[in-house]
This record gives structure tokens, C-alpha cells and sequence, in this order.
């Protein structure tokens, strides 16, 4: 449900993001909050800056603490630019196979009818709810060394991918279902009719009307896999310039006592994920129009 | 579209076929893994001293956070569905910030402010308050990773219902705690249980950010997810498995949940 409530598409807002017509001029006349409400406001945004923003922040200032050199220094040096790469790439890797493994298991969840639908419905939401370690030892299980089905993919760049189509797979498939379902099966009905074959009919109807959710889902999914790293953590063996990442890299610089180095490359993956959020913004605005 | 059986069926397959490989079997195996030696060995290992204080800081830390980031998300959803004011875009795209910003940089951002030579710890220490390495940084990480979850599930309820009823209840001279209270809460109840469920099941599963601040010192700082780990790392497997089906059958718990207050939603009891 993460993926629905960013994307301003929940089961409750989808009647109408905007409240009622009525509501909004009524708003207006009690444009006055009462005290209490004011003094909410003020707690919240003041609990969010504490939280939050203040250790956000320090992130940046300490990147920056050393000069912009010592700050081009971290980022740039071969293994940082190596592990930032190689983050970029693979998540970039998962959401696009979640583009189509997430749309195609959408569409069999509201088209087709087969025992027991409900119940893998409901377990698609299980990477939100597994703890990121959990998953880890879960791949590990099945696809490590001692897999009972032969296949190790263990400390491999093909394992960093593998967990992290396992820790987005719901996000596409989420937020592509309750379109899918709202979608007018008229409009395909009469192209049917006009002797559209079946390609014609996905391709022009039933995917333009997709697009938005499929491609918020996917930016979703690319944020989550750009700053993952519980699962990666064990199945990754974190070897540099190959499966190293960017979270686990700034783990080890953490952990070797070099907090500003650490700082700089949390400062990329920082900018990363927010020109993410921002992009998201853009397509929900877009998903609401279209 | 009407596609015909035999690409339904096809289509059904790889669909099945993805999500086993990728999901259902992993976990089923793990969970045939952990009980391959007998019930009783799974017992011993999570109960041993270790297993239960990661247990009992794992709900200390969940217990301190789904509460304050409820109360945080009830008043914030108000204020961001209901009030007009300077700055609601920007507050609604900052509130985003702890699903998109990785659980390291989280972690590491609370080092810098509460650590040795962060920006407060040097007068935190010597007022003799430990946060990092320590259960404080615990809880202030799990906070940060869960505080947008109940916001996230109120804000939408809040815009569906309108504030016709609320409107009503003030003309009638019903002062704004006794219109929270009667009208506005009974009405978003299901999306505030949804959004703890969800913040819950976030609280117990934090790893990254806390892994960073715990400082995993055995019987303190240990909490469930890192005990994972540090059996997996000490190759006890079986001990790691253990704690790992533990908390998966606590995820599984959660997705009932969610099951059922979905079902209730959309049966209209909201």
C-alpha cells in the first residue's frame, strides 16, 4: 500500500483526490482554524524538523564540512564512482523487469479468475512487510550455495539484482491494479467491435491509460532499489567494483571511521532519491489529468 | 480485450511462475529450513537470554514509536487535508523523504547529529546521555523509517469523507475536540489501524538504520533483525533461520491483518 499512498492513489482517495465542490467553497467561510488546530500544525511541523530534517541536514553540511574538494575527492574516487554506477545500473535493471513482470502479474490479478487469486493477492505485499534481512537470507536459502535446485548465485552481481526484484515487486503491480480495475472496458469493447485484434487493443487503449501508474511504480520501485541494503548486505559479499553498492559502501566507510566520506556519497544517493520524488510528484499530477 | 484461453492460461503461468521463484518458494523453503531439526531446536534458539532481550527491545523500540509517529500522523493528516496554509506542498513532498532516503544515509545522518562529534553529542555526553550505540538512537532511526505510514493512509480517508459532518457538528455547537472526537476519528478509524499495522510491521523489520546506530552490543543493543544477521555472520544458520521465521510469521501476521481491514474498508464499514 506504500506504493498507492505516495502515489496519492490509495483504495480511499480514489474517488477523488480533490475534495467535494461543495466542501471546497464552504472552506472558505472557515478559512479561521481554531487554536488547537494551529497549535497541531506547529507540534507537527516541529516534530518533522527534529526527526527528519535535522539530521537530513547534517548529512549535507558534514559533506560539505571539508570544502567542495574534499567533497569531489569522496564522490569521485574509483571505488565510490564504481559502487554509485553499479547502484544506478542494477536498480535501473529492476525497474524495468518490474515494468513488465509488475504489469503483466497486475493484469492476470484483475482479468483473470483462477482458486486461490485472492490469496496470492494478498502475498504480493509480503516484501513490504518481510524485514530487508529476512529477504537476504530468504534468496540466500534458494539460490545460495547450498541450493537445493543448483543454481548459486551467491555474492554475484546477477544476486544483487535478484534481491532487489524481490523488495520492489509490489510496487508496480500496486499501483497498476487499481487503475486496471477502474479501467472502462467499453472503450476495449468497441475496438473490439471496429476489428481491432488484440496487440491493437493493448498497445493503444488499455497502455496509454497504464503508463502513468506503471511508470510511478517503476520510479517507486527504482528509489527503493537505489538505497537498498538489508537484502543486499548477505547475498552481495560486497566485493568492490563488482557487487559493491552504494548503501553498503557507505556502511563500510561508516564503519572504517570515515563519517565524511560517508557523508559525501549519502549526499548523492540523497540527491538521487529526492530528483526520484520529485519526478514521482510530476507523474501523479499526470496520472490525475490523464 | 478478450484474450483467448489458451494466452490466458499461458499468460497465468508465467505470472505464477515469476512469483514462485521469486517469492513463494524462498520463503516456504526457509520456513522448511528453520523446523528441518524439530520444533524443539527452533524453541532453544529463540529463547535463549540473547534471542529474548532482542525480542523485548524489538517491542520496547515498536511501542515508543507507533504511538508518537500515530499522534504525529492524525495531527499532520488534519492539517494537510483540511487546513490551507504556506508551505503544505512543501511539508507533503518532506514527509515522503524517510520511504525514499536509503536506511544508511538515515542512519548515518543520526550518527552525525547525536554521535561523538556530531553536532549535539559532544554536550549530550557530558550532560551523560548516550544516544548512539545506545537504545535512544534506536528508537529516534525506527521513528525516522516509520513516521510517514499513518500521515500516508489518514490524509486520503480525510479528503474522501469531506468535512460536511464536521462542518455540521460545529454549527451545532460542538467545540473542535468533541467533533475530533465524535465525528472525525470514528470515521478514519480503519485508515489509522492500517497505517499502525503498517508502521508496526516497519518498526520490528528496520535493519539498515539501526545496524548503523546499535552498536549490536550482545544482550543491549541486539535487536531482532541484527540478530539475524550476527548468527548468519557467526555461521549459526540455524539460529539465524530461527529468528528469520520468527519474524516472517510476524510479517505473514501482518498481511492478514491488512487482508481484513481492506475487506472492511471496502465493504464500506469505514
Amino acid at each position: 500500500m506504500i506504493a498507492t499512498s505516495l502515489t496519492g492513489r490509495g483504495t480511499a482517495g480514489r474517488a477523488g483526490d480533490r475534495p467535494p465542490v461543495a466542501a471546497r467553497a464552504r472552506r472558505r467561510v472557515t478559512a479561521r482554524r481554531p487554536a488547537g488546530a494551529a497549535l497541531g500544525l506547529g507540534l507537527g511541523t516541529l516534530w518533522l524538523s527534529l526527526i527528519v530534517l535535522l539530521p537530513l541536514s547534517a548529512v549535507v553540511a558534514h559533506a560539505f564540512a571539508g570544502g567542495l574538494g574534499a567533497f569531489w575527492d569522496a564522490v569521485s574516487s574509483k571505488q565510490a564512482v564504481a559502487a554509485l554506477r553499479f547502484t544506478v545500473l542494477v536498480s535501473l535493471a529492476a525497474a524495468l523487469i518490474n515494468v513488465v513482470g509488475g504489469t503483466l502479474i497486475a493484469w492476470v490479478l484483475v482479468r483473470d479468475r483462477f482458486p486461490g487469486k485472492r490469496f496470492v493477492n494478498a502475498l504480493i505485499d509480503l516484501p513490504f512487510a518481510l524485514p530487508t534481512v529476512v529477504a537476504g537470507l530468504v534468496l540466500l536459502t534458494l539460490y545460495g550455495s547450498r541450493s537445493p535446485v543448483g543454481i548459486d548465485v551467491a555474492f554475484t552481481q546477477a544476486a544483487v539484482l535478484l534481491a532487489l526484484l524481490f523488495v520492489t515487486l509490489p510496487f508496480v503491480i500496486r499501483s497498476v491494479q487499481p487503475v486496471l480495475i477502474e479501467l472502462d472496458r467499453e472503450m476495449e469493447e468497441a475496438a473490439l467491435s471496429l476489428g481491432a485484434r488484440n496487440m491493437t487493443i493493448f498497445r493503444r487503449i488499455v497502455l496509454p491509460n497504464l503508463a502513468p501508474a506503471i511508470l510511478s511504480g517503476a520510479a517507486l520501485a527504482f528509489a527503493r532499489a537505489v538505497g537498498e541494503f538489508g537484502s543486499i548486505v548477505l547475498i552481495s559479499g560486497n566485493i568492490p567494483f563488482k557487487t559493491q553498492v552504494g548503501s553498503v559502501y557507505v556502511f563500510n566507510l561508516i564503519e572504517s571511521d570515515a563519517p565524511t566520506s560517508a557523508a559525501a556519497v549519502s549526499t548523492v544517493l540523497l540527491a538521487v532519491s529526492l530528483l526520484v520524488l520529485l519526478a514521482i510528484r510530476g507523474l501523479g499530477r499526470w496520472g490525475a489529468r490523464a | 480485450m478478450t484474450v483467448s484461453r489458451p494466452w490466458r492460461i499461458g499468460l497465468r503461468t508465467v505470472a505464477l511462475a515469476y512469483l514462485a521463484a521469486l517469492l513463494f518458494v524462498p520463503v516456504g523453503l526457509v520456513f522448511w529450513r528453520t523446523f528441518e531439526h524439530g520444533i524443539g531446536a527452533v524453541w532453544d534458539s529463540i529463547t535463549t537470554p540473547a534471542a529474548i532481550h532482542a525480542f523485548q527491545l524489538t517491542l520496547e523500540v515498536t511501542a515508543i514509536a507507533v504511538p508518537l509517529n500515530t499522534l504525529f500522523g492524525i495531527v499532520m493528516a488534519i492539517a494537510l487535508a483540511r487546513g490551507r496554509w504556506r508551505g503544505k506542498g512543501l511539508v507533503n513532498a518532506l514527509i515522503d523523504l524517510p520511504f525514499a532516503v536509503s536506511p544508511i544515509v538515515i542512519g548515518l545522518s543520526l550518527v552525525l547529529v547525536y554521535g561523538l562529534h556530531g553536532w549535539l553529542g559532544p554536550s549530550l555526553t557530558k550532560a551523560g546521555i548516550q544516544v548512539i550505540f545506545s537504545v535512544p538512537g534506536i528508537v529516534l532511526a525506527t521513528i525516522f523509517v516509520s513516521l510517514p505510514f499513518v500521515v500516508r493512509e489518514v490524509t486520503p480517508v480525510l479528503k474522501e469523507i469531506g468535512d460536511e459532518q464536521e462542518q455540521a457538528a460545529a454549527t451545532l455547537g460542538a467545540g473542535w475536540w468533541t467533533t475530533f472526537r465524535r465525528v472525525t476519528l470514528p470515521s478514519i478509524r480503519w485508515g489509522v489501524a492500517y497505517g499502525v499495522v503498517l508502521s508496526v510491521a516497519r518498526c520490528i523489520g528496520e535493519f539498515g538504520a539501526v545496524s548503523v546506530v546499535s552498536g549490536k552490543i550482545a544482550g543491549e543493543t541486539d535487536t531482532l533483525t541484527l540478530l539475524v544477521e550476527k548468527r548468519f555472520s557467526n555461521f549459526d544458520l540455524a539460529g539465524a533461520y530461527a529468528a528469520s521465521a520468527l519474524l516472517a510469521l510476524i510479517a505473514l501476521a501482518t498481511l492478514l491483518a491488512m487482508t481484513l481491514m481492506n475487506r472492511r474498508r471496502e465493504e464500506g464499514d469505514a
